[in-house]
């Protein structure tokens, strides 16, 4: 198949991009920019023409549920889903059952994302055995599977001697380690930011201090073992400026914010709105205010969706009894926009959160469309109001803050190494 | 971020707007629920007070029963032990004419939402009218409120740490009757605040009907963060706090404190917090004394205290019945829509 996608407003953050310019595609790469190659003729013309055009946005952390967790939804659903919001590549965190401690998770996961052939899915190992955080796991083996890194997903490593025998053993095979930083002992059976909000709740809090000790800790074994740390989901401004210090003082770290902790606070809690019962939570307006500041300025250097689809049951009860996460892979790039659109952050900014950036920190050489490059691309029209209603999602989790919110900016095709794996009806 | 950036309606634009009183509250700013203080309008207390002052002599007549409930059905679902405010519930539902089905369901571990739900709808479909709900997870009341079909009005008897709104109003109906006013009380709720859904709802009912100042006091690993933007002041010395104040308010302290490094031990938490005749008499010349009860004897209270003339514990139980029954029929009082309409 080859596509001509003509008049596009192309946006790339790696060649600095940023203006109309033709996109020549053959045999799943980018073949010509500007110019169509000498004897190109295209069987498809995509009229991109008041769109952008930008490389598919590469996911550092969605939950297909697969295996596992099929009750809550399926690899073949929500790479669907994924394709909708314009997400060609999907990283899947390690806590699927079984876990992502054995090659054979590793191929089973990879198999079923080929054969629903709508996102490119990668997989973090698990770094200690079952998630136990005492044995580490055989990261080699995993490696050559194709996990791109390794990590304990949301379960803490307690033992600082199990975290700092992992962290050097990663390091002698070059593999990232995704970090959740968070005390489980300050957290204990917390599920709301200690706060004014889970005063008036009544609800057990998670305080500040259970993220920052815990930064605190990783970075300083980082430090120590020289492992490449990557920190998943900040959730407090003061541990985003931890992690500005430790890269101004040279530690390969880096770090992302899921881009609903970017639009949500502790507020939105009230009235126990189970959809905002996430992890980490939603904590104070100013630790809100300084994610978006510290993705500004390139501490935070990716966005996530930390795609989280879940049954209707999950959701139904007391706020504490309910299960933690939201459904977001299609509200990723709209809510990116709106940052964009409140001037918090430019287009290209945006762009390389949630492409070239993601999949540098993935060690994957995707998230541009340079000559020759995998043609994974994402064109939307960066004007189009829509309402987003759960009943809609394609995603086969409803569980989202974002019922009922409007947006402009809406993704008209998604293209896989060239090929088409989503188009938006017109009307 | 500001609210007027998001065109969806958020949380907080919600909260603005009045949301939580639509779900309490009937368009005609009439009681629907019972869940919390937290939102209701001052004029909806006193209301409530008013209310329960014309039953509060019922009990002293010789037929104790009004027939303002005849025909309808209450339940009280109890998923968390109690005796005591089950038979007051139950007590003030008999009085108004009402039939009762006690239910109480064990919070087993397996207990999930799912089973809450299916007990609810077991109940919709015996025709029940008011639900009244006690839960050990905070926000139980308004989960059930929210799933529940428009007939049915739901009364929180207590859910977690978040609230406990008729005992907060019986707390004020109490002090209204003793000192026939608010606005010139200072008030100390002394004890294991973070846990306490009565502290909670007691300082909303406080501040909603203007006393002159609301005092929390105990040692910080009970102090739950941020308490002061609910319009408190927070006290760790228990003589200093109790300068000048007409109501203290004592509150239980469960056993488990003693567990997970919240207290030392029972011995210095009396010596600091225990209510004394001693450290009373550091509170106003008037100060009364009043608890949510059942009281551990000589560990937040003195009995001499307890049961001394000041005390005012056994008449909170008293009016407990009239403070339920306000509620009660003013909840259904609102429901006018026929059944069909379910």
């Amino acid at each position: 198949m080859r596509l001509h996608i003509r008049g596009g407003h192309l946006v790339d953050a790696k060649n600095q991009q940023d203006g109309i310019c033709d996109v020549f595609i053959a045999d799943g790469k980018v073949v010509g920019l500007g110019q169509a190659p000498h004897g190109f003729s295209a069987d498809r013309l995509i009229d991109a023409q008041g769109l952008v055009v930008m490389p598919g946005i590469v996911d550092l952390c969605a939950r297909l549920r697969e295996p596992g967790f099929e009750n809550k939804a399926t690899i073949a659903s929500e790479t669907a889903a994924a394709a909708k919001g314009g997400v060609t590549t999907i990283c899947c965190p390690p806590d699927t059952i079984p876990i992502v401690d054995t090659p054979a998770v590793v191929e089973l996961i990879t198999q079923r994302a080929q054969q629903a052939g709508k996102a490119r899915v990668v997989t973090l190992g698990a770094m200690t055995r079952g998630l136990e955080g005492q044995q580490i796991c055989e990261m080699l083996a995993l490696k050559n599977a194709g996990c791109v890194g390794v990590s304990n997903a949301l379960r803490a490593v307690k033992d600082t001697l199990v975290m700092r025998r992992a962290l050097e053993y990663a390091a002698s095979h070059n593999m990232t380690v995704f970090i959740f930083s968070e005390d489980p002992w300050l957290r204990r059976s917390g599920g709301a930011h200690e706060g004014p909000v889970s005063t008036r709740l009544g609800l057990s809090g998670i305080p500040e201090i259970a993220e920052t000790i815990a930064v605190a800790r990783d970075l300083a074994l980082v430090e120590a073992t020289g492992a490449r740390a990557h920190f998943c989901h900040l959730s407090t401004e003061k541990a985003v400026r931890m992690v500005a210090r430790a890269q101004h003082d040279g530690l390969p770290v880096t770090a992302d914010a899921t881009i609903y902790h970017l639009h949500l606070n502790e507020m939105d809690l009230m009235d126990f709105n189970v959809d905002c019962h996430v992890k980490p939570p939603l904590r104070s307006q100013r630790d809100q205010a300084g994610l978006v500041a510290g993705l500004a300025d390139g501490v935070i250097s990716a966005v996530c969706s930390d795609h989280q689809p879940h049954e209707l049951d999950a959701k139904l009860g007391p706020f504490s009894e309910t299960e933690s996460g939201m459904s977001t892979i299609e509200m990723l790039l709209p809510l990116g926009l709106r940052l964009v659109h409140d001037k918090k952050l430019s287009l290209a900014q945006l762009v390389a959160s949630l492409t070239f950036q993601p999949s540098q920190i993935l060690g994957l050489d995707l998230g541009h469309l340079s000559l020759d490059a995998v043609a994974d691309i994402c064109i939307f029209d960066p004007e189009k109001p829509w309402l987003c209603k759960k009943s809609e999602l394609l995603s086969a989790g409803k569980n989202t803050a974002f019922d009922s919110w409007e947006f402009n900016g809406q993704v008209q095709e998604t293209i896989l190494a060239g090929q088409s794996v989503y188009q938006a009806i017109k009307n | 971020m500001p609210v007027h950036n998001r065109k969806g309606i958020s949380a907080k634009a919600k909260d603005c707007m009045g949301y939580r009183d639509t779900l309490q509250l009937t368009p005609e700013k009439q009681l629907r629920h019972f869940l919390t203080i937290e939102g209701l309008p001052r004029s909806v207390l006193v209301d409530i007070l008013d209310t329960a002052q014309t039953f509060s002599t019922v009990g002293e007549q010789a037929v104790k029963k009004v027939p303002l409930l005849r025909g309808k059905t209450i339940v009280n679902l109890f998923f968390e032990n109690s005796t005591r405010t089950r038979t007051t519930f139950e007590l003030a539902a008999k009085r108004l004419s009402a039939d009762v089905l006690n239910m109480n369901i064990s919070t087993s571990a397996t207990t999930k939402g799912e089973s809450l739900l299916d007990t609810l709808r077991n109940l919709e479909a015996m025709q029940c009218d008011m639900f009244v709900v006690r839960h050990s997870r905070s926000g139980a009341a308004h989960f059930i409120a929210r799933h529940a079909p428009q007939h049915i009005r739901v009364i929180n008897a207590g859910d977690g740490w978040h609230a406990h709104p008729t005992q907060a109003m019986l707390d004020m109906f109490t002090i209204r009757q003793h000192f026939g006013e608010f606005a010139s009380l200072n008030v100390a709720i002394v004890g294991d605040i973070l846990h306490s859904r009565v502290a909670r709802s007691q300082i909303h009912a406080l501040t909603t009907l203007g006393v002159n100042s609301v005092r929390v006091i105990a040692p910080k690993t009970l102090i739950p963060k941020d308490i002061e933007s609910l319009g408190v002041h927070v006290f760790h010395e228990m003589i200093q706090g109790l300068e000048d104040v007409h109501v203290v308010i004592m509150l239980r302290l469960q056993q488990e404190r003693m567990s997970g490094a919240f207290l030392p031990s029972t011995e210095e938490y009396f010596h600091c917090y225990g209510l004394t005749e001693e450290k009373l008499s550091y509170a106003h010349a008037d100060a009364v004394v009043m608890h949510p009860g059942p009281i551990n004897r000589g560990v937040e209270i003195e009995s001499s205290v307890a049961d001394g003339e000041r005390s005012l514990i056994l008449r909170q139980v008293t009016n407990g019945i009239a403070v339920r029954m306000a509620v009660m029929s003013m909840a259904m009082g609102s429901y006018q829509a026929p059944r069909e309409t379910k």
